[in-house]
Protein backbone atom coordinates (compact mmCIF):
# COMPACT_ATOMS: atom_id res chain seq x y z
CA UNK A 1 0.00 0.00 0.00
CA UNK A 2 1.43 3.29 -1.04
CA UNK A 3 -0.61 5.64 1.18
CA UNK A 4 1.04 4.59 4.41
CA UNK A 5 4.64 5.35 5.11
CA UNK A 6 6.62 2.13 5.37
CA UNK A 7 8.46 3.28 8.49
CA UNK A 8 5.22 4.20 10.20
CA UNK A 9 3.88 0.79 9.31
CA UNK A 10 6.88 -0.98 10.79
CA UNK A 11 6.59 1.15 13.90
CA UNK A 12 2.92 0.28 14.25
CA UNK A 13 3.67 -3.40 13.73
CA UNK A 14 6.22 -3.24 16.50
CA UNK A 15 3.44 -2.00 18.77
CA UNK A 16 1.19 -4.85 17.69
CA UNK A 17 -1.01 -2.92 15.28
CA UNK A 18 -1.32 -4.38 11.82
CA UNK A 19 -2.31 -1.97 9.09
CA UNK A 20 -3.36 -3.38 5.76
CA UNK A 21 -5.47 -2.64 2.72
CA UNK A 22 -8.17 -4.54 0.90
CA UNK A 23 -5.76 -5.24 -1.93
CA UNK A 24 -3.06 -6.62 0.33
CA UNK A 25 -5.49 -8.76 2.26
CA UNK A 26 -7.03 -10.12 -0.92
CA UNK A 27 -3.71 -10.89 -2.54
CA UNK A 28 -2.36 -12.39 0.66
CA UNK A 29 -5.26 -14.78 0.78
CA UNK A 30 -5.01 -15.58 -2.90
CA UNK A 31 -1.30 -16.22 -3.05
CA UNK A 32 -1.38 -18.57 -0.08
CA UNK A 33 -4.17 -20.74 -1.42
CA UNK A 34 -3.25 -21.47 -5.01
CA UNK A 35 -5.01 -24.67 -5.98
CA UNK A 36 -3.31 -26.41 -8.92
CA UNK A 37 -5.14 -28.47 -11.48
CA UNK A 38 -4.39 -32.14 -10.98
CA UNK A 39 -2.97 -33.33 -14.23
CA UNK A 40 0.42 -34.42 -15.47
CA UNK A 41 1.56 -35.06 -19.00
CA UNK A 42 4.95 -36.75 -18.86
CA UNK A 43 8.00 -37.29 -16.68
CA UNK A 44 7.80 -33.75 -15.23
CA UNK A 45 4.60 -34.88 -13.56
CA UNK A 46 6.68 -37.26 -11.43
CA UNK A 47 8.63 -34.29 -10.15
CA UNK A 48 5.37 -32.45 -9.58
CA UNK A 49 4.10 -35.40 -7.55
CA UNK A 50 7.33 -35.39 -5.57
CA UNK A 51 6.81 -31.68 -4.93
CA UNK A 52 3.37 -32.40 -3.56
CA UNK A 53 4.57 -35.27 -1.39
CA UNK A 54 6.01 -35.02 2.09
CA UNK A 55 9.69 -34.40 1.37
CA UNK A 56 9.21 -31.19 -0.61
CA UNK A 57 5.69 -30.51 0.61
CA UNK A 58 4.08 -27.82 -1.50
CA UNK A 59 1.55 -27.50 1.33
CA UNK A 60 4.02 -25.14 2.98
CA UNK A 61 3.09 -22.67 0.25
CA UNK A 62 -0.62 -23.39 0.28
CA UNK A 63 -0.66 -25.31 -2.96
CA UNK A 64 -1.33 -28.85 -1.82
CA UNK A 65 -4.99 -28.95 -2.83
CA UNK A 66 -4.70 -30.47 -6.30
CA UNK A 67 -8.16 -30.16 -7.82
CA UNK A 68 -9.48 -32.74 -10.26
CA UNK A 69 -11.85 -30.18 -11.80
CA UNK A 70 -10.78 -27.08 -13.73
CA UNK A 71 -13.69 -25.19 -12.18
CA UNK A 72 -11.99 -25.29 -8.79
CA UNK A 73 -8.40 -24.75 -9.87
CA UNK A 74 -6.39 -21.52 -9.93
CA UNK A 75 -3.17 -22.80 -11.41
CA UNK A 76 -2.39 -25.05 -14.32
CA UNK A 77 1.01 -26.73 -14.08
CA UNK A 78 1.78 -27.92 -17.60
CA UNK A 79 4.10 -30.71 -16.49
CA UNK A 80 5.57 -32.47 -19.48
CA UNK A 81 5.60 -32.87 -23.22
CA UNK A 82 2.51 -31.45 -24.88
CA UNK A 83 1.66 -33.58 -27.87
CA UNK A 84 -0.44 -32.14 -30.63
CA UNK A 85 -3.08 -34.68 -29.76
CA UNK A 86 -3.25 -33.30 -26.22
CA UNK A 87 -2.99 -29.56 -26.94
CA UNK A 88 -6.70 -28.92 -27.68
CA UNK A 89 -7.67 -30.64 -24.44
CA UNK A 90 -5.23 -28.50 -22.47
CA UNK A 91 -6.54 -25.29 -24.03
CA UNK A 92 -10.09 -26.43 -23.31
CA UNK A 93 -9.24 -27.18 -19.69
CA UNK A 94 -7.60 -23.77 -19.39
CA UNK A 95 -10.72 -22.16 -20.82
CA UNK A 96 -12.84 -23.92 -18.24
CA UNK A 97 -10.82 -22.66 -15.30
CA UNK A 98 -12.36 -19.77 -13.39
CA UNK A 99 -10.62 -16.42 -13.30
CA UNK A 100 -8.10 -15.52 -11.97
CA UNK A 101 -6.05 -18.33 -13.46
CA UNK A 102 -2.34 -18.87 -13.86
CA UNK A 103 -0.11 -21.19 -15.84
CA UNK A 104 3.30 -22.61 -15.01
CA UNK A 105 5.11 -24.19 -17.95
CA UNK A 106 7.23 -26.84 -16.25
CA UNK A 107 10.24 -28.23 -18.02
CA UNK A 108 11.86 -27.87 -21.41
CA UNK A 109 9.04 -29.66 -23.23
CA UNK A 110 6.25 -27.45 -21.96
CA UNK A 111 8.35 -24.38 -22.78
CA UNK A 112 9.57 -25.27 -26.25
CA UNK A 113 9.16 -28.95 -27.06
CA UNK A 114 12.48 -29.68 -25.39
CA UNK A 115 14.39 -32.76 -26.57
CA UNK A 116 11.37 -33.81 -28.65
CA UNK A 117 11.13 -30.50 -30.49
CA UNK A 118 11.88 -32.17 -33.83
CA UNK A 119 9.07 -34.66 -33.35
CA UNK A 120 6.18 -34.31 -35.76
CA UNK A 121 3.72 -34.88 -32.95
CA UNK A 122 5.11 -32.49 -30.35
CA UNK A 123 3.83 -29.00 -29.71
CA UNK A 124 6.72 -26.56 -29.54
CA UNK A 125 5.63 -24.95 -26.29
CA UNK A 126 2.26 -24.50 -24.66
CA UNK A 127 2.65 -20.72 -24.84
CA UNK A 128 1.55 -20.95 -28.45
CA UNK A 129 -2.04 -21.23 -27.28
CA UNK A 130 -2.36 -20.03 -23.68
CA UNK A 131 -0.54 -17.28 -21.77
CA UNK A 132 2.14 -18.63 -19.45
CA UNK A 133 3.02 -16.83 -16.23
CA UNK A 134 6.14 -18.68 -15.10
CA UNK A 135 8.54 -20.80 -17.16
CA UNK A 136 10.77 -23.39 -15.47
CA UNK A 137 13.69 -24.69 -17.53
CA UNK A 138 15.08 -28.13 -16.81
CA UNK A 139 14.66 -31.69 -18.00
CA UNK A 140 12.98 -32.39 -15.70
CA UNK A 141 13.20 -29.51 -13.22
CA UNK A 142 13.81 -30.59 -9.67
CA UNK A 143 11.03 -30.11 -7.11
CA UNK A 144 12.94 -27.14 -5.72
CA UNK A 145 12.65 -25.50 -9.13
CA UNK A 146 8.89 -25.99 -9.12
CA UNK A 147 8.74 -24.52 -5.63
CA UNK A 148 10.78 -21.58 -6.88
CA UNK A 149 8.34 -21.09 -9.74
CA UNK A 150 5.51 -21.30 -7.25
CA UNK A 151 7.12 -18.58 -5.16
CA UNK A 152 7.62 -16.45 -8.25
CA UNK A 153 3.94 -16.84 -9.02
CA UNK A 154 3.10 -15.83 -5.47
CA UNK A 155 5.25 -12.75 -5.94
CA UNK A 156 3.37 -11.94 -9.12
CA UNK A 157 -0.01 -12.36 -7.44
CA UNK A 158 1.13 -10.19 -4.56
CA UNK A 159 1.92 -7.37 -6.96
CA UNK A 160 -1.39 -7.42 -8.83
CA UNK A 161 -3.52 -4.34 -8.36
CA UNK A 162 -7.26 -4.33 -7.85
CA UNK A 163 -8.02 -0.81 -9.02
CA UNK A 164 -6.60 1.82 -11.32
CA UNK A 165 -5.58 1.65 -14.94
CA UNK A 166 -2.77 -0.82 -14.28
CA UNK A 167 -4.99 -3.28 -12.46
CA UNK A 168 -4.64 -6.99 -13.01
CA UNK A 169 -5.63 -8.36 -16.39
CA UNK A 170 -8.32 -10.68 -15.07
CA UNK A 171 -10.20 -7.72 -13.58
CA UNK A 172 -10.50 -5.96 -16.91
CA UNK A 173 -13.87 -6.68 -18.54
CA UNK A 174 -12.44 -6.50 -22.06
CA UNK A 175 -9.75 -9.08 -21.33
CA UNK A 176 -11.02 -12.44 -22.55
CA UNK A 177 -10.56 -15.50 -20.39
CA UNK A 178 -11.09 -18.04 -23.16
CA UNK A 179 -8.74 -18.76 -26.01
CA UNK A 180 -9.57 -20.50 -29.27
CA UNK A 181 -9.08 -24.24 -29.14
CA UNK A 182 -6.86 -25.50 -32.00
CA UNK A 183 -8.31 -28.07 -34.37
CA UNK A 184 -6.64 -31.13 -35.85
CA UNK A 185 -5.55 -30.20 -39.38
CA UNK A 186 -4.15 -32.34 -42.12
CA UNK A 187 -0.51 -31.97 -41.06
CA UNK A 188 -0.55 -29.75 -38.01
CA UNK A 189 -2.85 -28.09 -35.54
CA UNK A 190 -4.98 -25.34 -37.04
CA UNK A 191 -3.86 -22.67 -36.37
CA UNK A 192 -0.25 -23.66 -35.53
CA UNK A 193 -0.13 -20.84 -32.97
CA UNK A 194 -2.47 -18.23 -31.56
CA UNK A 195 -0.82 -14.99 -32.67
CA UNK A 196 -2.62 -12.97 -29.99
CA UNK A 197 -0.87 -14.98 -27.31
CA UNK A 198 2.30 -16.20 -28.94
CA UNK A 199 4.67 -13.36 -29.63
CA UNK A 200 8.19 -14.74 -29.55
CA UNK A 201 11.08 -12.28 -29.60
CA UNK A 202 12.53 -11.77 -33.04
CA UNK A 203 16.16 -12.65 -33.58
CA UNK A 204 18.03 -9.92 -35.37
CA UNK A 205 21.41 -10.72 -36.81
CA UNK A 206 23.81 -7.83 -36.97
CA UNK B 1 -33.50 -14.70 40.14
CA UNK B 2 -35.06 -14.86 36.67
CA UNK B 3 -33.04 -11.86 35.59
CA UNK B 4 -29.76 -13.46 36.51
CA UNK B 5 -30.46 -16.59 34.50
CA UNK B 6 -31.33 -16.11 30.82
CA UNK B 7 -33.89 -18.27 29.17
CA UNK B 8 -32.66 -21.89 29.11
CA UNK B 9 -33.22 -22.15 25.36
CA UNK B 10 -31.46 -18.89 24.53
CA UNK B 11 -28.27 -20.73 23.59
CA UNK B 12 -30.15 -22.58 20.84
CA UNK B 13 -31.19 -19.25 19.35
CA UNK B 14 -27.56 -18.13 19.49
CA UNK B 15 -26.46 -21.40 17.87
CA UNK B 16 -28.95 -20.93 15.05
CA UNK B 17 -27.71 -17.40 14.50
CA UNK B 18 -24.09 -18.52 14.34
CA UNK B 19 -24.99 -21.47 12.11
CA UNK B 20 -26.72 -19.14 9.68
CA UNK B 21 -24.03 -16.47 9.73
CA UNK B 22 -21.21 -18.95 9.21
CA UNK B 23 -22.13 -19.87 5.62
CA UNK B 24 -24.06 -16.71 4.71
CA UNK B 25 -21.36 -14.16 5.49
CA UNK B 26 -18.72 -15.72 3.16
CA UNK B 27 -21.35 -16.15 0.46
CA UNK B 28 -22.37 -12.52 0.79
CA UNK B 29 -18.72 -11.46 0.69
CA UNK B 30 -18.15 -13.51 -2.46
CA UNK B 31 -21.24 -12.04 -4.04
CA UNK B 32 -20.17 -8.50 -3.17
CA UNK B 33 -16.72 -9.22 -4.56
CA UNK B 34 -18.14 -10.40 -7.84
CA UNK B 35 -20.53 -7.47 -7.94
CA UNK B 36 -17.98 -4.71 -7.37
CA UNK B 37 -14.61 -6.04 -8.52
CA UNK B 38 -14.62 -9.14 -10.66
CA UNK B 39 -16.27 -8.77 -14.07
CA UNK B 40 -18.06 -11.97 -15.11
CA UNK B 41 -16.53 -13.70 -18.11
CA UNK B 42 -18.77 -16.50 -19.25
CA UNK B 43 -18.07 -18.38 -22.44
CA UNK B 44 -19.06 -21.43 -24.42
CA UNK B 45 -16.22 -23.56 -23.03
CA UNK B 46 -16.53 -22.28 -19.50
CA UNK B 47 -20.24 -22.97 -19.38
CA UNK B 48 -19.90 -26.42 -20.91
CA UNK B 49 -21.36 -29.26 -18.86
CA UNK B 50 -18.40 -31.60 -18.95
CA UNK B 51 -15.00 -30.66 -17.70
CA UNK B 52 -12.63 -33.43 -18.70
CA UNK B 53 -11.16 -31.48 -21.61
CA UNK B 54 -12.56 -33.74 -24.30
CA UNK B 55 -15.63 -32.63 -26.21
CA UNK B 56 -18.62 -34.84 -25.61
CA UNK B 57 -19.93 -36.53 -28.75
CA UNK B 58 -23.07 -38.48 -29.43
CA UNK B 59 -26.11 -39.10 -27.31
CA UNK B 60 -25.94 -39.59 -23.58
CA UNK B 61 -29.02 -41.83 -23.63
CA UNK B 62 -27.49 -45.08 -24.82
CA UNK B 63 -28.99 -48.47 -24.05
CA UNK B 64 -27.30 -51.67 -23.08
CA UNK B 65 -28.49 -54.78 -24.85
CA UNK B 66 -30.65 -57.04 -22.72
CA UNK B 67 -28.49 -60.02 -23.76
CA UNK B 68 -25.98 -58.91 -21.18
CA UNK B 69 -27.97 -60.88 -18.60
CA UNK B 70 -26.30 -64.02 -19.92
CA UNK B 71 -22.88 -62.65 -19.06
CA UNK B 72 -24.18 -61.73 -15.63
CA UNK B 73 -25.46 -65.25 -15.05
CA UNK B 74 -22.23 -66.91 -16.14
CA UNK B 75 -20.23 -64.52 -14.03
CA UNK B 76 -22.42 -65.37 -11.09
CA UNK B 77 -21.95 -69.11 -11.58
CA UNK B 78 -18.17 -69.01 -11.64
CA UNK B 79 -17.82 -66.25 -9.07
CA UNK B 80 -20.07 -67.83 -6.45
CA UNK B 81 -18.48 -71.20 -7.13
CA UNK B 82 -15.00 -69.82 -6.47
CA UNK B 83 -16.11 -68.03 -3.30
CA UNK B 84 -17.53 -71.22 -1.80
CA UNK B 85 -15.01 -73.71 -3.19
CA UNK B 86 -12.00 -72.14 -1.51
CA UNK B 87 -13.29 -72.47 2.09
CA UNK B 88 -14.68 -75.86 1.12
CA UNK B 89 -11.25 -77.01 0.02
CA UNK B 90 -9.60 -75.62 3.15
CA UNK B 91 -12.06 -77.32 5.50
CA UNK B 92 -12.35 -80.49 3.41
CA UNK B 93 -10.63 -82.98 5.72
CA UNK B 94 -12.62 -82.01 8.80
CA UNK B 95 -16.07 -81.98 7.18
CA UNK B 96 -18.89 -84.27 8.39
CA UNK B 97 -20.78 -86.23 5.77
CA UNK B 98 -23.84 -83.96 5.96
CA UNK B 99 -21.86 -80.85 5.10
CA UNK B 100 -20.06 -82.67 2.30
CA UNK B 101 -23.36 -83.74 0.74
CA UNK B 102 -24.74 -80.21 1.18
CA UNK B 103 -21.86 -78.65 -0.70
CA UNK B 104 -22.15 -81.26 -3.43
CA UNK B 105 -25.82 -80.38 -3.88
CA UNK B 106 -24.86 -76.73 -4.02
CA UNK B 107 -22.24 -77.48 -6.67
CA UNK B 108 -24.77 -79.51 -8.59
CA UNK B 109 -27.11 -76.51 -8.68
CA UNK B 110 -24.35 -74.35 -10.10
CA UNK B 111 -23.30 -77.01 -12.60
CA UNK B 112 -26.92 -77.28 -13.66
CA UNK B 113 -26.89 -73.54 -14.38
CA UNK B 114 -23.67 -73.94 -16.34
CA UNK B 115 -25.14 -76.83 -18.32
CA UNK B 116 -28.19 -74.73 -19.09
CA UNK B 117 -26.04 -71.82 -20.26
CA UNK B 118 -23.87 -74.17 -22.31
CA UNK B 119 -26.87 -75.72 -23.95
CA UNK B 120 -28.21 -72.29 -24.77
CA UNK B 121 -24.95 -71.50 -26.59
CA UNK B 122 -23.80 -68.76 -24.20
CA UNK B 123 -20.24 -70.08 -24.10
CA UNK B 124 -19.74 -69.32 -27.78
CA UNK B 125 -17.79 -66.16 -28.45
CA UNK B 126 -19.83 -63.12 -29.40
CA UNK B 127 -21.70 -63.54 -32.64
Amino acid sequence: MSEIDEKLRTELQRQGIWVTSMQELYNWGRKNSIWPLQFGLACCAIEMIATAASRYDIARFGGEVFRPSPRQADLMIVAGTVTKKMAPQIVRLYNQMADPKYVIAMGACAISGGPFKQGYNVLKGIDRYIPVDVYIPGCPPRPEALLHAFMELQRKIDGQKLTGTDKAEFLKPEQLSEFPVPKFGEHDLEPPANRDVFQPPKLERV
Amino acid sequence: MTEMHPHPYLFIVIFIGVALAFPLVPLALAWAWRRFFQPPKPGAEKNATYECGVESIGEAHIQFQSQYYLYAIIFLIFDVEAVFLVPFAVAFTGLPVGAFVAILIFLLLLIEGLAWAWGKGCLQWAR
